[in-house]
């Protein structure tokens, strides 16, 4: 276990300093927030891949696909083809029309305080239910390697909590950018070496692979063998509401990115809509390739490590890490757990970045002074402080929660929250004249508020199962995502909101404007000279 | 807001894009032909694209959960067709983005016809 401890504080080392060297160069709010607007197209690509390839896409998927089979793999699919959402339809859009936050977009031409408001509190959720799935995932991880020292679960997620806010809060978005470009390499590193390793097991032969894959043994809770076809669809995903989950799950994780404010500010790094344009294409391939791996990962996991083996030794979440550890010996497992906790700590540090950013933008300037910094490097400060309020909330509902958790699972959650919530208002604004700020005000309270009640009143919280939260006979809400109803109930109240509000005809008249600006970028922020 | 530092390159200073001096500016892009052509142009790139993956990418679970005998057919070996349409969601989204950024070379050319014509008949 030494040498796991030994990479780890070198990992905690570099990264700290890369932090000490960028909050130096940090010190105006276009610099802490938006990276002077002067970050390459495939440094925001690999950065947007760093911000997006979280514990979920590492840790999470490999344990599906290693528990369930082929379901888990639907995972990676929509969490890629998601990106056409993003390249298509909202990322030139909103880098010509916005400054630092997502609601800058929606302020436009809309009334924006009320706006603001909404879309503060809505990336406030998004991004604390996303880091809840990190946390839970950081500390099922430093449990596991210090398993030695008895270092309990709620310990290992305070420690590593504290430790990414203190980075963010320090750092600012600079840091951020640097730390996801370095863990977006380390991880796809990581990742192809697993992949090959494990061909190499099976001696290079893709047959021999898949036929593995056809007959996973493993014995059920009782205790009784079970040789099953992991190729199979429908591990996961039974009859009678499976079929409707998955199509559920589906328009959660396409409609969801394009509304993710982590991902979403990371276009306003870039110096212009055609850069980010290239840097979504950029970090589509590294994602596409990354979530192709899951195969050799989670497959991998299933055949040559086992379910039983990984239940008794860290759960579901550490299948990936487990895998290495059987291929390459301690020292590889060693790699793979510093490169898993690199990952966490780097979603962590872009979902606090854009959860402060929001708030001390959106609410407390916009809001709250209206529109105006009372003194300067105040908005910098109120952030900073966000930080510290967000991930101490993450960290009490990671502990809650537990380890057992699935975090893809956690995660998949958070995007249906911001494909119902942020998606339908973000789409609207851009492309609806008619739409007005009591459309916005209803679509984003309507969205956000029918995914979170369709979660809690869903199976993963209510139900017999045991990681179900609230013990009872049968859920009330069938489906474990809510996706398919809440994103529609989202469109749905950001129309009858605008159909039932005032006409505004400033907002009417400022679509012209808006329109314009979006696609031939007049107007747009400019990037900034470096201090 | 400390923006005062603008690169000085760019061909166009709209910096209080909102004020009523530049209102006009914005009504009087929209209303050129150019921009209406722009406009159709990335329409008819951007929509047929847009459905045509939403239809491809939900052909997936819907097939995997409602056919699930159907898509287990193996085909090359033990892989199954289930696979295959899977892994081939990833080529047809990269695909597609590649097509998309083809398409946007015209986009930009001419957003920089109309940005050109602007700075040179503007103020």
């Amino acid at each position: 276990m030494n040498s796991t401890l030994i990479l780890f504080l070198a990992f905690i080392a570099v990264t700290l300093g890369i932090t000490y060297w960028a909050a130096k160069r940090s010190a105006t709010a276009g610099a802490y927030f938006a990276a002077n607007r002067q970050i390459k197209a495939w440094q925001n690509g690999v950065a947007v891949a760093g911000d997006y390839m979280s514990a979920a896409s590492f840790l999470g998927i490999a344990g599906l696909i290693a528990f369930n089979g082929y379901d888990g793999f639907m995972y990676s699919v929509g969490w890629l083809v998601a990106y056409l959402t993003v390249l298509l339809i909202v990322a030139e859009p909103l880098r010509n029309t916005g400054k630092y936050t997502m609601a800058d977009v929606l302020a436009y031409r809309l009334r924006p305080r009320p706006v603001r408001a909404m879309a503060s509190l809505s990336t406030l959720t998004v991004s604390t239910f996303y880091m809840i799935a990190q946390m839970v995932g950081a500390g099922a991880l430093v449990a596991l390697l210090l398993k030695g020292a008895h270092i309990s679960f709620s310990t290992a997620v305070i420690g590593v909590g504290i430790l990414m806010i203190v980075y963010v809060v320090f750092g600012g978005m600079l840091a951020t950018t640097w730390v996801q470009i370095i863990k977006a390499i380390l991880l796809m590193a990581g990742t192809i070496l697993l992949s090959i390793l494990v061909m190499n097991h099976f001696g290079w032969s893709f047959g021999s692979f898949f036929g593995a894959i056809t007959h996973v043994t493993y014995h059920d809770p009782k205790g009784a063998v079970v040789v099953k076809d992991f190729l199979q669809p429908g591990g996961m995903y039974k009859p009678p509401y499976g079929p409707l989950d998955l199509i559920s799950l589906g328009i959660a994780l396409i409609f969801g990115t394009a509304g993710l404010p982590h991902i979403l500010v990371r276009f306003y790094t870039v110096p212009d809509a055609k850069t980010a344009r290239h840097s979504v294409v950029w970090a589509m391939v590294l994602i596409g390739a990354f979530y192709i791996m899951t195969t050799f990962l989670g497959f991998g996991a299933a055949t040559v490590v086992g379910r039983d083996f990984i239940t008794k030794n860290g759960g579901q979440n550490m299948s990936g890490p487990q895998l290495a550890s059987a291929l390459g010996g301690s020292l590889f497992f060693a790699f793979i757990c510093a490169i898993a906790f690199a990952t966490i700590l780097a979603v962590v540090a872009g979902l606090t970045i854009s959860a402060s950013t929001s708030f001390a933008h959106d609410f407390w300037t916009n809001v709250i002074h209206k529109g105006t910094e009372r003194s300067p490097g105040e908005e910098v400060k109120v952030a900073r402080v966000t930080a510290f309020v967000v991930g101490a909330v993450a960290i009490l509902i990671a502990i809650e929660l537990g380890p057992n958790f699935n975090v893809a699972f956690l995660v998949a959650l958070a995007f249906a929250v911001a494909a119902s919530a942020n998606l339908p208002v973000i789409v609207l604004s851009i492309f609806w004249k008619r739409f007005n700020t009591a459309g916005a005000v209803w679509g984003l309270a309507i969205g956000l508020l029918s995914s979170i009640v369709l979660i809690l009143i869903g199976p993963s919280i209510m139900g017999p199962q045991a990681t179900a939260y609230i013990h009872r006979s049968a859920p009330i809400f069938p489906l474990q995502n809510p996706g398919i109803v809440s994103v529609p109930l989202g469109f749905v109240g950001a129309w009858l909101g605008t159909m039932l509000g005032k006409r505004e005809a400033d907002a009417e008249s400022k679509f012209t404007e808006l329109e314009v600006r979006a696609n031939i970028g007049l107007g747009a922020e400019k990037a900034m000279a470096a201090h | 807001m400390p923006d005062s530092t603008q690169k000085t390159g760019a061909p166009i200073q709209a910096s209080a894009p909102s004020s009523a001096a530049s209102a006009s500016q914005w009504d009087r892009v929209a209303a050129t032909d150019e921009f209406k052509q722009l406009l159709k142009a990335k329409v008819r790139f951007v929509v047929p694209a847009t459905i045509f993956f939403i239809v491809y990418y939900f052909l997936l679970p819907f097939l995997v959960g409602y056919y699930p005998k159907t898509m287990d057919k193996r085909v090359w070996g033990p892989v199954n067709i289930a696979y295959l349409f899977a892994l081939s969601q990833f080529f047809v989204a990269w695909l597609i983005a590649w097509l998309y950024v083809r398409a946007a070379r015209n986009f930009d050319a001419q957003a920089d016809r109309i940005l050109a014509r602007l700075a040179k008949g503007g103020k």
